[in-house]
């Protein structure tokens, strides 16, 4: 090995990894090597999962931890680290841990990536694999009285379960010893009109600065990876993207699921579905953002105030465009692998005036939210220099989308990793460098600029589309069996950032295992390290600027 | 003493007056004046039963709670705005606490974490309260009925009087709903109460079963639980 090398550079090579180069850093770790259709895949033993990633991180960069998935198998427990480089997308490598099927227990990656915290939980929660040396290893998503795992194969979906009521205690009660503590303990939700939601935020007050916050979530945990792997590829898992993020988002989360089992069945999609699809998306992202910005404001302001019914309206626009074009107002249901399902509405002179009457509009709309909001200086004062997220922290907890961006990552899956229509198009990826409350809604307004520019330019390709060449679908065999054991793990920038499916075939028309990657997950962990030190209010606010969807968190 | 009658402290002497212009006097301005009033006349009374009077009252001003589940709630939320204005039914001042709210519109799946928090808010909100069951996940559990931790309904939890199918129900079809609740309590219809028996129960009270023995180290004897039969539900 070459030592003169930079240090995070082992294995960058022109075109990709070089996987052999990773094998030989990692060296006797190695025990086996998969390939998945995304990355290769090292197998290592589960004592040796810390050291691995460490490797990985500090010497070849891989700085991002997508995910981690557990699954079992008859033989085994297995976990997955999905690891990437917020540099560059498209470098990609996945660490496998295998453990026994009596005693799962493997050694947990919480020291080297703080977002492997939740992602271990979650995999504790939902498979029942032990992590080691983690250290707060409780259920996440389930109630703590909770019996068995239920995305293991042993579980019984029939058994009774028994659900507490249960006062939360003092979580820093121990580290006082006296019994006349400082601090308070202050319930927010799961009832509560800033908790965007389903969201239950247990906060220690010391005076009224937050000591401690701890988000407690899976209020809305509806089993959609269950409910995935009960659907058959083609048709039967399509509408359930739509309601992770609930936000109408719907396109955007539809194309995870397309990608994903695009890539997987080797589906092609002819261009002009792309530039639908394209299209589509970006109206469901300005739908998402503005839902964004009113209830931020809502949060900030405190009342149904005038910007919450602007942001409504605009909304309201968006969302009869895409009523249009889908025929549904938020469960649009319109990909289909390979395409979309139908074509464009006719008359289509009208739908493209429609919306290019919308984007002709939204300058001046704008304009209006800067007079209203960001121009506000008590705004300013609510919003600036509050909820703090360095760059470093941001990747430590594996931010991504607006939040990331927010903070100075810039990390934009369209253009990290093409995918769709996005490379032919001509827009920019907003990034703001304030790392506060203030920057994220500013990204967020500014890529509703980026998201109109998209779109005139598809609508502009569209117009001039031949007739004839209007494929809005290629040929897909009515049943998809993919190979047995064929992995695959694919993202997409959705509204809050990377979205990203893992599934694993095995062999019949349904999906082995299918992970959800949501961002919100990853985003909303973060809270803690922006609330601390702050007030009550401004940990309102920054939740609010994390813009977190809790179907998604919780999926 | 204070129970006894004042001399100095009595009813107007002046005799009745016959007209409302007598009354009110000259002067007033005629804001308050409507055709009603003007049919009125001079015996500006109605009869009714005092019942059928306050079920008009409790059905022409609803405050309903702010409630947020999922999907469904953004759908609230745009029955709350701009255009389609729920407030013009006299039933849509959102209400952030359940001790002020007397509607509950359920907006969501509920599952079993949420359930028993659920049921904590309703018992909250005063009496007469009543239910708009939204959307097909409030009903039945919709498209995630086969979750491990799905509740089917949240007629498992709380009563409910209105059901709105969709998924989500469009903002029209909500308002219809409200629409509706509003005329069955002007009409003093109330809905029967078709829920299992949905009390929390104290940990202590339950059967002795093996989960219950399972438990018994952990939970306390008076700590409220909800215990889920996931074979019975329907």
């Amino acid at each position: 090995m070459s030592l003169e090398k930079h240090s995070a550079d082992v294995g960058v090579t022109e075109d990709g990894v070089d996987y052999d180069e990773l094998e030989a850093l990692l060296g006797e770790r190695v025990i086996d090597r998969e390939t998945h259709l995304n990355a290769e895949g090292f197998v290592v033993r589960p004592d040796e999962v810390e050291g691995t990633l460490e490797l990985l991180r500090e010497e070849a960069g891989f700085d991002h931890l997508s995910m981690v998935t557990a699954q079992d198998y008859p033989d085994r427990y297995e976990s997955i680290y999905h690891l990437t480089k917020y540099d560059d997308r498209t470098q990609e490598v996945s660490v496998v841990v295998p453990t026994d099927p009596e005693n799962p227990t493997s050694e947990s990656a919480a020291s080297v990536y703080k977002t492997a915290e939740w992602h271990e939980r979650e995999a504790y929660d939902l498979v029942g694999v032990d992590y080691e040396n983690h250290p707060d290893l409780r259920r996440i998503l389930l109630p703590e009285t909770w019996q068995g795992h239920p995305l293991s194969s042993d579980y019984d979906q029939d058994k009774p379960q028994l659900v507490t009521l249960d006062e939360h205690v003092n979580p820093l009660a121990e580290s006082s010893k006296d019994s006349e503590s400082d601090t308070m303990f202050l319930n927010i939700g799961p009832h509560h009109p800033a908790t965007h939601g389903v969201l239950h935020v247990k906060a220690v007050l010391d005076g009224e600065q937050v000591a401690d916050v701890e988000p407690d979530i899976g209020y809305l945990h509806r089993c959609e990876e269950q409910m995935a792997q009960q659907g058959t590829y083609r048709h039967q898992i399509m509408p359930y993207p739509d309601r992770w993020d609930y936000s109408s988002a719907g396109l955007l989360n539809e194309w995870a699921y397309a990608r994903v089992a695009e890539d997987l069945n080797d589906i092609e999609v002819p261009e002009y579905a792309q530039i639908v699809r394209t299209m589509g998306a970006e109206l469901c992202r300005i739908a998402a953002h503005m839902l964004a910005l009113g209830t931020f404001c809502l949060d900030i302001y405190g009342d149904f105030t005038a910007i919450f019914m602007y942001a409504m309206r605009d909304r309201e626009k968006v969302q009869n465009i895409l009523e249009d074009l889908t025929g549904q107002r938020m469960m649009f249901n319109y990909f289909r692998l390979g395409g979309v399902v139908w074509d464009l509405p006719e008359p289509r002179e009208e739908f493209f005036a429609k919306i290019r009457d919308f984007i002709d509009d939204l300058p001046e709309t704008l304009e209006e939210y800067h007079d209203l909001i960001t121009g506000n200086e008590i705004f300013q004062t609510r919003t600036i220099n509050t909820g703090v997220l360095e760059p470093e922290v941001a990747k430590q907890y594996g931010c991504t989308g607006p939040v990331a961006r927010g903070s100075g990552v810039d990390y934009d899956l369209r253009r990290d990793d093409p995918y769709g229509y996005y490379d032919e198009l001509d827009w920019d990826v907003v990034t703001e460098d304030g790392c506060d409350n203030f920057a994220r809604l500013l990204v967020r307004m500014r890529e509703v600029e980026e998201s109109a520019k998209i779109i005139s330019q598809c609508v502009d390709l569209l117009e001039d589309w031949p007739e004839d060449e209007r494929n809005i679908q290629s040929n897909v065999p009515r049943t998809l069996k993919p190979d047995p054991d064929t992995e695959v793990y694919r993202a997409v920038e959705g509204a809050k950032g990377e979205l990203g499916i893992y599934i694993r075939s095995d062999g019949t028309d349904k999906p082995g295992r299918f992970k959800i990657r949501s961002p919100c997950f990853n985003n909303l962990h973060s809270l803690e390290a922006m609330a601390e030190g702050e007030y009550v209010p401004d940990l309102v606010a920054a939740l609010g600027s994390l813009d977190v969807i809790l179907g998604e968190v919780d999926r | 003493m204070s129970n006894e009658p004042r001399e100095n402290i009595h009813g107007s002497t002046d005799p009745q007056t016959k007209t409302r212009e007598a009354r009110t006097g000259p002067g007033l301005d005629n804001r308050f004046n409507s055709k009603l009033r003007e049919a009125f006349g001079s015996s500006p009374f109605i009869l009714t039963k005092f019942d059928k009077f306050m079920n008009w009252v409790r059905g022409s001003s609803m405050f309903m709670l702010q409630f947020g589940i999922a999907c469904c709630s953004i759908e609230m939320m745009h029955t709350y705005a701009v255009k389609h204005d729920l407030d013009r039914f006299g039933s849509g001042v959102p209400r952030a606490s359940p001790r002020q709210a007397d509607v509950m519109i359920v907006p969501g799946t509920i599952v079993s974490k949420f359930a028993p928090r659920m049921k904590r808010v309703y018992d909250q909100m005063p009496e007469p309260k009543f239910v708009v069951n939204m959307g097909s996940c409030a009903i039945s559990g919709g498209p995630f009925q086969e979750g491990y931790n799905v509740i089917k309904g949240a007629e498992e939890v709380i009563p409910v009087d209105i059901h709105v199918p969709g998924c989500p129900p469009r903002p029209e079809a909500l308002v219809y709903g409200v629409v509706k609740l509003q005329e069955r309590i002007a009409n003093g219809e109330s809905s029967p109460v078709t829920v299992k028996p949905y009390e929390l129960e104290q940990f202590g009270d339950l059967e002795r079963d093996e989960l219950v023995e399972k438990l018994a180290d952990d939970i306390d004897e008076d700590t409220l639980v909800m215990r889920y039969n996931w074979a019975d539900s329907p």
